[in-house]
C-alpha cells in the first residue's frame, strides 16, 4: 500500500501553510474575515478563485513578517478598499453600524421598563390571594 | 394559445381582487352581510383563477415551450421532470405568480374560515387581503408577466442555475414564500381592527394560529435552504450572513415576536397596541426581502440602477403598505385600551423581555443589511458587513433573549413566584455551568463557545424541567396536553439548534490534501482512503466521481459539469451520525503535475452538526403542534357557540 505521499496537507494547492500551528490558526481565523475581491459574497477562506489562493498566501506571508491581526487588516484594506473587511472597521462612516444594536438595546429597555412601571402601578392590588389565571383556557 | 389563456386569467384575477377588496371594505363599513358573503365569494373564487394561471405557468414549463420568454430563460428540454416543475418558481416572473397564488389562497382560506371573528372585522380583513392580492397581481402583470412572448421563438433554452436543481430547493421557495406570504393575514386582520378601532382577545385569538402558519412554514423553508446550503456549496457552512438570507430571517424574528405578543394580547389583552405594530412590520419586512432578492440592489446600488422599474415599484410597494399601516396606526392606536396590569416578576414580563430581545434582535439584522447599501447610496463608499459583525451583536442578543426564555413558563400571568422558579431551574443552572466548565477545562475551546453551550444547555435542560414540573411526576409527562407539548417542543428546539451552532462553529476542522487514486490521508482520527476516480454521465452533466473509504465505509464526491449553462458545481460526499459530519469535497486536479495529476480533496469535520437541523426542525414541529391545537380550540368554540344559541 502506497503511504501517504501527499502528507504535505495545506489549505488548498499551491498554498503554503503557515510555518506554526498557532500561526495557522490565526490566519484561518483572518482567512473568514476577508473578503475574496473577484467573488460573490465569500471569504477567501471558503473561495476556490485562484485570487483567494493568492490573498490566503498573503495573509501567511504578512503573519510570517510578523504583522499583527489588525495591521493585516489594514493592510488588505489599504490594498483593496475597506470592501473586502467582512469586518467592518469603525470609522467615522461606521460607529452608527457599530453602535446601532446596542442603542437599539438601550432604546427597547427604556421603553419596556416604562411599560412594566405602568403596569405594575395598574396591577398594584394584586395581592398573593389574587385568583391564579389559568394556565390554558381549555385544555386538552 | 396557452400563454395568452394565462395572462387573461392574470388579469381577471385582478379585477377580481380588487373587486374583493372594495366588497369586503364595504361590508364592513355598512355592515352588511350580503356584501361579505360576496367579498369571501370572490375571495374564494379568485383562488381558483390562480390556480389556474398557475397551472397553465407549468404546463409551459412540462412542455419547455420556448416561445414563452420565462421559460426559454431558464429551462431546457433535457432537464429532468420535477426542476421542469421546479422550474416555474426557480425565476422572477414565476415566483411572482407563485407570490399571488399564495396570497389569494390565504384570502380564500381566511374567507372560508372566520373562527370566532367579529363578522365586520372579518369582512374588513378580507378585503385588506383582496387589495393585498391585487397589489401583487398588478405588479406580476405589468412588470414581470411570466406569460410574454417571444418572437421568434429561440431554438433552445437557457436552462436552471444548476446549483438550483436539487430537491431541496424545489420546496424552499414555495415554503419561504407561504411565509413570507403568510404574514399578509395577520397584517390584514391589523389593519381590520384599526379601521374597526377595537382589539379585544378574539381578534388576538384570530391572528394566531395565522401567524403560526407563517412562523412554521418560514421555519421550515430557511432550515432547508440552510441545509442545502450546506451539502450543495461545498465548504461545510450552513448560515453566511448573507443578505439574501437575512432578508428571508428578519420575518422570521419578527413572527417569533409576534407569535409571543398575540399570547399576552389572547390571554391578558396586554401590549395590543404593540402586537398591531408587530403584524404591520412582520408583513413589511416580507415585502423587504422580496424587495432585496428581487431588485438587483443586493449586488450593487448601481445595478438597481440597470433596471429599476421593477425596484421601484416594490418599494412603492412597501412605502403603501407600511407608510399606511403606520399612519392607521398613528391615528387609531391611541384609542385602544390597555386593560389589565401585573406585576413586574410575572409571565407577561418576561414575555416582554422575549419581545424586546426579538424586537433588537431584528433591528440589528436590518441594520446591517441595509448599512452597506445606503453608506454607498449616500457616500460612495463601498463597505462589507458581513458574519463578524453579526456574531458579535446578534450572538450576544439572543444569548440575552436565551437567559429569558425558560423562566417564562414557570412564571404566573399576572403575578410570578421567581423563588419557587429558581427551585426548578436551578438544576438547568448547574447543568449549564458544569458544560461550561467542561468545554473550557478540557475541550480547551474559546470562551464564547463555552457561553453558547451554557445557554444551549440551559434552555434545554428548562423545557425540560418545566415539563416535569407539569406532570408532577415521571410517569404522567406523556399525558401533558398537546399545547403544552407544542411549547415545549419549540423551546427545547431552540436549546438543540444552540449546543449544535456553538459546537459547529468553534469545533469544527478543516485540511486540504493532494491525492492520487490509491492514497490515504488521515483527518480527525478516521484514514481516508481515496479508492478511484471516474466519469459518470447524469441527464443533463457530466461528473468526475470520488470514491472514497474511510474506515471500510464508503463514500462518494462528485464535481459536475452541467453542459447547457457551463456551470460546475460540487457533490459533496458526507459520512454522519450523532456526534457530527465527516464531509469531503472534491476540488480539481492540480495545475502543471508530471504524471497522473493529484487530485485536491477538501475535508470537513463538523461536530454536532445535525443538531443544528434537528433544533430548527423541533422548533417547526412545536408550531405545527401549536396549529393542531389552535385549530381544535377553534372548532371547539364554534361547537359550542352553536350549541349556546338557540336554534
Amino acid at each position: 500500500m502506497i503511504r501517504a505521499a501527499i502528507l504535505a496537507l495545506v489549505l488548498t494547492a499551491g498554498a503554503a501553510a503557515a510555518q506554526t500551528p498557532a500561526d495557522e490558526a490565526r490566519a484561518r481565523a483572518l482567512d473568514a474575515e476577508i473578503r475574496c475581491v473577484v467573488c460573490e459574497n465569500e471569504p477567501i477562506s471558503q473561495s476556490t478563485a485562484s485570487m483567494a489562493a493568492d490573498m490566503r498566501a498573503l495573509v501567511r506571508e504578512r503573519i510570517a513578517a510578523g504583522d499583527s491581526d489588525a495591521e493585516i487588516r489594514a493592510f488588505f484594506a489599504d490594498r483593496y478598499g475597506d470592501f473586502v473587511l467582512l469586518r467592518p472597521r469603525v470609522s467615522a462612516g461606521t460607529w452608527a453600524l457599530w453602535g446601532a444594536p446596542l442603542a437599539l438595546l438601550v432604546l427597547a429597555a427604556f421603553a419596556a421598563a416604562s411599560l412594566l412601571r405602568r403596569k405594575a402601578e395598574a396591577g398594584a392590588g394584586i395581592g398573593e390571594d389574587a385568583a391564579p389565571v389559568p394556565e390554558h383556557d381549555e385544555d386538552r | 394559445m396557452t400563454a395568452e389563456l394565462g395572462g387573461f386569467l392574470l388579469a381577471l384575477s385582478l379585477v377580481m381582487a380588487f373587486v374583493q377588496g372594495g366588497l369586503g371594505l364595504a361590508a364592513g363599513w355598512r355592515r352588511d352581510e350580503g356584501l361579505a358573503a360576496a367579498a369571501a365569494g370572490v375571495a374564494q373564487s379568485n383562488a381558483i383563477v390562480l390556480l389556474a394561471a398557475f397551472a397553465i405557468l407549468v404546463s409551459l414549463f412540462l412542455r419547455t415551450d420556448y416561445s414563452v420568454a420565462v421559460v426559454a430563460a431558464n429551462s431546457h428540454v433535457a432537464k429532468p421532470l420535477l426542476y421542469k416543475i421546479a422550474g416555474t418558481w426557480g425565476n422572477h416572473e414565476g415566483s411572482m405568480l407563485l407570490w399571488c397564488l399564495v396570497s389569494a389562497t390565504f384570502a380564500a382560506l381566511l374567507a372560508s374560515f372566520p373562527g370566532g371573528m367579529g363578522r365586520t372585522l372579518w369582512s374588513r380583513a378580507v378585503g385588506v387581503q383582496g387589495v393585498v392580492t391585487g397589489v401583487a397581481i398588478a405588479y406580476t402583470l405589468f412588470l414581470s408577466s411570466p406569460f410574454a412572448r417571444l418572437d421568434p421563438a429561440p431554438l433552445t433554452g437557457k436552462d436552471l442555475n444548476p446549483l438550483l436543481q436539487d430537491p431541496a430547493l424545489a420546496i424552499h421557495p414555495p415554503m419561504l414564500y407561504l411565509g413570507y406570504v403568510g404574514l399578509s393575514v395577520p397584517f390584514s386582520l391589523a389593519i381590520a381592527a384599526l379601521v374597526e378601532g377595537k382589539i379585544d382577545s378574539a381578534w388576538a385569538r384570530a391572528l394566531r394560529p395565522w401567524t403560526l402558519v407563517a412562523w412554521v412554514t418560514l421555519t421550515i423553508g430557511i432550515t432547508i435552504g440552510s441545509y442545502w446550503a450546506y451539502y450543495e456549496l461545498g465548504w461545510g457552512g450552513w448560515w453566511f450572513w448573507d443578505p439574501v438570507e437575512n432578508a428571508s430571517f428578519m420575518p422570521w424574528l419578527a413572527a417569533a415576536a409576534l407569535l409571543h405578543s398575540a399570547i399576552v394580547t389572547e390571554r391578558r389583552g396586554s401590549l395590543a397596541s404593540w402586537t398591531i405594530l408587530l403584524a404591520i412590520m412582520g408583513f413589511g419586512l416580507a415585502l423587504l426581502g422580496t424587495f432585496l432578492v428581487r431588485s438587483g440592489v443586493l449586488t450593487s446600488v448601481h445595478a438597481f440602477a440597470v433596471d429599476p422599474k421593477r425596484g421601484y415599484a416594490i418599494l412603492a410597494m412597501l412605502a403603501f403598505f407600511v407608510g399606511g399601516g403606520f399612519a392607521l396606526y398613528a391615528w387609531r392606536a391611541p384609542r385602544l385600551s390597555e386593560p389589565s396590569g401585573f406585576l413586574l416578576v410575572s409571565r407577561e414580563s418576561a414575555l416582554v423581555a422575549n419581545n424586546v430581545g426579538f424586537a433588537v434582535a431584528t433591528g440589528t439584522v436590518l441594520i446591517g443589511t441595509l448599512y452597506p447599501l445606503m453608506l454607498e447610496a449616500v457616500t460612495g463608499r463601498l463597505i462589507s458587513v458581513g458574519p463578524p459583525f453579526f456574531n458579535i451583536t446578534f450572538g450576544p442578543l439572543m444569548a440575552l433573549l436565551f437567559i429569558a426564555l425558560p423562566i417564562a413558563p414557570f412564571l404566573a400571568w399576572r403575578r410570578g413566584d421567581m423563588k419557587e422558579a429558581w427551585r426548578w431551574l436551578q438544576w438547568s443552572a448547574y447543568a449549564a455551568a458544569g458544560m461550561a466548565v467542561v468545554t473550557l477545562a478540557l475541550l480547551r475551546g474559546p470562551f464564547w463557545s463555552a457561553v453558547g453551550i451554557a445557554v444551549g444547555v440551559w434552555v434545554l435542560v428548562g423545557a425540560l424541567l418545566y415539563a416535569w414540573k407539569r406532570a408532577g411526576s415521571f410517569a404522567r409527562i406523556a399525558a401533558l396536553p398537546l399545547a403544552f407539548w407544542a411549547m415545549t417542543a419549540a423551546h427545547a428546539g431552540a436549546g438543540v439548534f444552540t449546543i449544535g451552532a456553538a459546537v459547529e462553529m468553534s469545533f469544527r476542522k478543516e485540511e486540504a490534501a493532494q491525492m492520487l487514486p490509491g492514497q490515504s490521508v488521515d483527518f480527525v482520527g478516521r484514514r481516508i482512503t481515496l479508492a478511484d476516480i471516474s466519469t459518470v454521465e447524469g441527464p443533463n452533466y457530466t461528473a468526475q466521481r470520488a470514491d472514497f473509504r474511510v474506515d471500510g465505509r464508503a463514500l462518494t464526491a462528485e464535481r459536475r459539469f452541467y453542459s447547457v449553462s457551463g456551470m460546475p458545481t460540487t457533490e459533496v460526499g458526507i459520512l454522519g451520525d450523532v456526534t457530527g459530519d465527516l464531509y469531503i469535497a472534491l476540488g480539481a486536479p492540480a495545475e502543471g503535475s508530471v504524471g497522473p495529476a493529484a487530485w485536491t480533496v477538501r475535508l470537513y469535520w463538523n461536530p454536532l452538526v445535525h443538531w443544528i437541523f434537528a433544533g430548527a426542525g423541533l422548533m417547526a414541529l412545536g408550531g405545527a403542534l401549536g396549529l393542531v391545537v389552535l385549530a381544535r380550540r377553534s372548532r371547539r368554540r364554534v361547537v359550542a357557540a352553536e350549541e349556546a344559541s338557540p336554534a
